[in-house]
């Protein structure tokens, strides 16, 4: 390794310690609160960056592996490591954090440190999730992210925050105590906790079928999928903006990631048995949750469910595997189904992110988001309106931006394995460009109506900063989706192997 | 028939502590009214005393002495450091309420310490009859506890209540043993396992007589259906004594269900381990879920223990040698954290205000981020959540249930985990969100017991971060 340090430690720690810093020193004074969570947040993004420097293309093995034992007494190990699926998620995780920490540099006042501290410590306890490659220590960090999203949600948030955060919690606590169950059972059929040991370890039909459904309900709740997607969407209005970013931009891919790191290679058989169950709720996802999210009024709202639809397509892309091997006898076209899901994953990371920080720049101006109370936004605040049409023309799948990328591969892909699919997955181009231009239209276009929208002011030059980095990369990955997807290809076709390997 | 002097050796932690305990006792009633504080601190020495002797003659072979009705063995030894750990904790928080209430505090230390004592007894008891006497000791200095305020009555009626239905446990207890004798034709456990394996006592006395052992130890431990005298005496006790009642005894009761359960009688685990299944998903389930209606703290950890005992006895339900462990571990961590939740309602109680309602932690966050962030720790602690000390001994007696083939069980223990998280979310909610309803500052008034608050809440994160050598303990010790 070329690394001198533990990198990965580093990214999880780094911020985890920055945050109880943060706590205890920004106590009293909010600019050192402020100044010290930016600097450690910048500081964990430029020293993720070797991540893509040193990353070796050419081997679907672990990279920047740090083992050692941690409990021998049940083998728990210590154990860290990335591919080429959770190496771009990592490093979304360090730029989201250092957005989400300057988007909230003047908009909170109050206990602006524990504030600063919760978001940093959250960003530490994702990146472990998406490196943990034993499964206790994924399943720790799985559930200790939702102590500090909890708190921020119920106490900066919104007028229901209290009834959003229970729910959140429990939802998400709900899911995953099976998924536990699963890994205990697995331990005690190999004696081993390790990811990788449990993708290589053979497992009968009905076990797979009962792991299957617990990771699932694990995963599923996360992602969130029809029909337990219902926490999502108070979630999202309740909490405050930088909530809302990090929930859809980063949590939400902790289920993607789920399913590609535990619920195909784990249990392929059980995958293949029962695909048709995750594609006909990412499909119902796609068309029925587009749907509902048109006659949203709360633009939260609006963007909350167009995530779940979005999200669907991440699901369809991935199971669609079993369906096109069936068709075709051959994965080639199964690679492409699985890395537009993986590239809608990250595309999504920064739309969504996006999208929240701008109804975010226009919720501190006017405290409200009812689309209704807008409209000629574009009058006053000519500048935000560009970013924010370009992030909307994305979210529907513009060519040229990031979103356009995923979805077209994902929508390719389903044609192959079914045309129905294909139709359906393609209603969204329609049902999305619907309800995320009416939007637009309504919010930003026609003639002020609203006295308070006459006064209101453009962008600052710091959402201005946080705006323009968002836009230069969901263009860039709409222009130049070829790196992102040489990182994943090796590790894409690896895992598309264990998917359709069977371990009875 | 030869008399033989037994060997004292092996009881010279149980000797000095009795010793001092009397010597205390006669003591206290003559300096108590010059020096207020000397009771507390000759209790505390004490017990320091205690670990000392323990800790330098650490046995790690079993010694039987007493004509075998006694013993001495690693888990013995580890068991009554925890104890003895634990009491200290529970000393020195009570010792703080006591003097904000005003009450008489000489007896409840003296008290405390014969408890302590007959905690020791039941631990190392190899006999009916030892065991029976440890018990006794126990309850009797637990009943004088509870009742100790003589003019409050919802304390007296609270003791009178634990009186009742403990002589009640014990009569089962009792009749249990009887049986057991009858059948077996001795009440030594070794003696009695040999008699039951080699398959010449009666079966179905013997299973009448399992029966009546484990309703016995189920009320002591307050496990469904056997619970109901938790709540109040757990309320109706002044906090002080419920930090005491709910942490040490439940060391001690563990340790007679495995002397009790696997070291006399792994030969009936088919007629003990259906029983212990009913009583450990009951005790889960309605801990979990009667909690959620409560609105007085006290009561709500009485609920919430009985949801604890439901776990430990997953582990005891496994019937194996590491499910005794993984138990082991969970009393122990189920006892610090219960110090520690029991501890913050004491250390922030005063006169005139119990604070032990959930609505008393309303806006703790404004008034005070440290103890918030401390009860926070407790509370998720308990819940089970990672990365606290709660959680490995949640997932340790699980997989041991598990690796016994119950996994339906074990989705049922997950599943009222969810349910309790919800309570102790409760209280989280109470702290962060909520505006405070308590005019002026909320603090622990002692610097002394804000440290050892601290103390114990960042322990709980610490193990929970690096919990390899108590796990190691626990497992090495069966």
């Amino acid at each position: 390794m070329l690394t001198s340090y533990p990198i990965l430690s580093t990214l999880i720690w780094l911020p985890i310690l920055g945050g109880l810093l943060v706590l205890f020193a920004g106590r009293n004074n909010e600019s050192v609160a402020k100044w010290l969570s930016l600097i450690v947040a910048g500081l964990t993004f430029i020293l993720s960056i070797p991540l893509i420097t040193q990353f070796n293309y050419s081997t679907a093995q672990m990279q920047f592996v740090e083992q050692m034992a941690w409990i021998p007494m049940f083998n728990v190990q210590y154990f860290l490591g990335v591919d080429g699926l959770s190496m771009p998620l990592v490093l979304l995780t360090t730029f989201t954090q250092v957005l989400v920490i300057a988007s909230a540099w003047d908009v909170i006042k109050e206990r602006v440190e524990q504030y600063m501290g919760a978001f940093l410590i959250m960003g530490g306890i994702m990146v472990g999730v998406f490196t943990a490659l034993d499964s206790i220590l994924f399943y720790i960090f799985w559930e200790a992210l939702l102590i500090p999203m909890f708190i921020v949600i119920g106490k900066w948030g919104g007028p229901r925050r209290v009834y959003a955060t229970m729910k959140f919690f429990l939802y998400t606590f709900f899911g995953s105590v099976f998924m536990l169950v699963s890994f205990l059972y697995m331990y005690w059929q190999i004696g081993s906790f390790s990811i990788l040991d449990f993708q290589n370890m053979p497992l009968s039909m009905n076990a797979q079928i009962l792991i299957f459904i617990a990771f699932l309900l694990a995963f599923a709740v996360k992602i969130p999928m029809f029909p337990v997607h219902t926490w999502l969407p108070d979630a999202h209005v309740e909490a405050p903006t930088a909530g809302s970013v990090v929930l859809a931009a980063i949590m939400l891919k902790m289920g993607g990631y789920g399913f590609v790191r535990f619920s195909l290679p784990v249990t392929p058989d059980a995958s293949m048995e029962l695909d048709w169950l995750v594609i006909a709720l990412s499909l119902i996802a796609i068309v029925y949750i587009g749907v509902v999210a048109l006659v949203q009024s709360d633009m939260k709202k609006l963007v909350a469910y167009s995530s779940i639809s979005h999200m669907g397509f991440v699901t369809l892309g991935m199971f669609l595997v079993y369906d096109i091997m069936q068709n075709h006898g051959t994965l080639a076209g199964a690679a492409m189904g699985m890395e537009g899901a993986m590239v809608q994953m990250v595309s999504h990371g920064f739309i969504s992110g996006a999208m929240f920080l701008a109804i975010g720049v226009l919720y501190d101006r006017m405290h409200t988001r009812e689309i209704t109370a807008y409209g000629g936004v574009v009058n006053k605040m000519p500048w935000f309106v560009m970013f924010a049409v370009l992030f909307a023309m994305a979210n529907s799948g513009l060519p040229g931006t990031s979103g356009f990328v995923g979805e077209f591969m994902v929508i390719i892909a389903s044609f192959k394995a079914n045309i129905w699919y294909g139709v359906l997955a393609a209603l969204t181009l329609i049902i999305g460009a619907a309800y995320t231009l009416w939007m637009v239209k309504r919010v930003f276009f026609g003639a002020v109506t609203n006295e308070k929208v006459e006064q209101l002011q453009d962008l600052n030059k710091r959402e201005f900063a946080i705006m323009a980095t968002l836009a230069i990369a969901v263009i860039a990955l709409g222009v130049f989706p070829g790196p992102l997807m040489e990182v994943m290809h090796t590790s894409v076709e690896n895992l598309l192997v264990q998917a359709t390997t069977s371990k009875l | 028939m030869n008399f033989v002097i037994p060997s004292f050796a092996p009881a010279i932690p149980e000797i000095v502590l009795l010793v001092l305990a009397s010597l205390i006792l006669v003591a206290d009633t003559f300096w108590s009214k010059r020096y207020p504080n000397a009771t507390y601190y000759a209790i505390q020495a004490t017990l320091i005393i205690v670990a000392y002797l323990i800790l330098s003659s650490f046995s790690t072979e079993r010694i039987f002495t007493f004509n075998d009705s006694f013993v001495r063995d690693t888990f013995a030894d580890v068991l009554k450091l925890f104890t003895l750990a634990v009491s200290f904790g529970v000393f020195l928080f009570a010792r703080e309420y006591l003097l904000q209430h005003k009450f008489v505090s000489g007896e409840f230390f003296v008290l405390g310490l014969f408890g302590v004592l007959g905690m020791f007894v039941m631990i190392s008891a190899s006999n009916f009859i030892t065991l029976y006497l440890g018990l006794e000791i126990m309850s009797l200095a637990m009943y004088a506890m509870i009742a100790l305020r003589k003019d409050d009555a919802q304390a007296v009626e609270a003791g009178m209540k634990y009186f009742v239905l403990g002589a009640l446990a014990t009569g089962m207890l009792l009749y249990g043993f009887s049986m057991l004798y009858g059948a077996t034709g001795t009440i030594t456990f070794s003696t009695m396992q040999s008699v039951i394996a080699s398959g010449q006592a009666d079966g179905i006395v013997l299973a009448f007589g399992v029966v009546f052992v484990v309703i016995g130890l189920a009320f002591k431990m307050g496990a469904v259906p056997f619970h109901m005298w938790m709540p109040d005496v757990y309320h109706g006790a002044p906090t002080a004594v419920t930090l005491y009642l709910g942490t040490a005894p439940k060391i001690a009761g563990f340790a007679i269900i495995y002397r009790l359960l696997y070291e006399a009688m792994p030969g009936l685990v088919a007629d003990w381990q259906q029983l212990v299944i009913m009583l450990s998903i009951l005790s889960m389930v309605i801990g979990a879920v009667v909690a959620i209606a409560q609105d007085n703290l006290k009561r709500m950890l009485a609920y919430s223990g009985i949801g604890h005992i439901g776990f430990l006895l997953l582990g005891v339900l496994a019937a194996t040698e590491d499910g005794f462990s993984a138990a082991m571990f969970y009393v122990i961590v189920y006892a610090i954290t219960g110090v520690a939740g029991f501890g913050i309602i004491v250390a922030l109680s005063r006169k005139g205000m119990e604070f032990d309602r959930v609505a008393d932690f309303k806006g703790l966050n404004q008034k005070n981020p440290w103890l918030a962030l401390m009860m926070l720790i407790i509370m998720f602690s308990m819940a089970g959540i990672p990365p606290f000390i709660g959680f490995w001994a949640k997932i340790l007696v699980i997989e041991e249930v598990v690796a016994a083939g119950f996994t339906w069980i074990a989705v049922i223990a997950v599943i009222t985990a969810v349910v309790s998280a919800f309570y102790y979310l409760r209280v989280v909610k109470a702290m962060y969100f909520d505006q405070s309803e308590i005019a002026g500052p909320v603090e622990i008034v002692s610097p002394q017991l804000h440290w050892a608050l601290s103390f114990v809440a960042i322990l709980l994160l610490a193990l929970g971060i690096m919990p390899s050598s108590l796990i190691n303990l626990a497992y090495l010790s069966i």
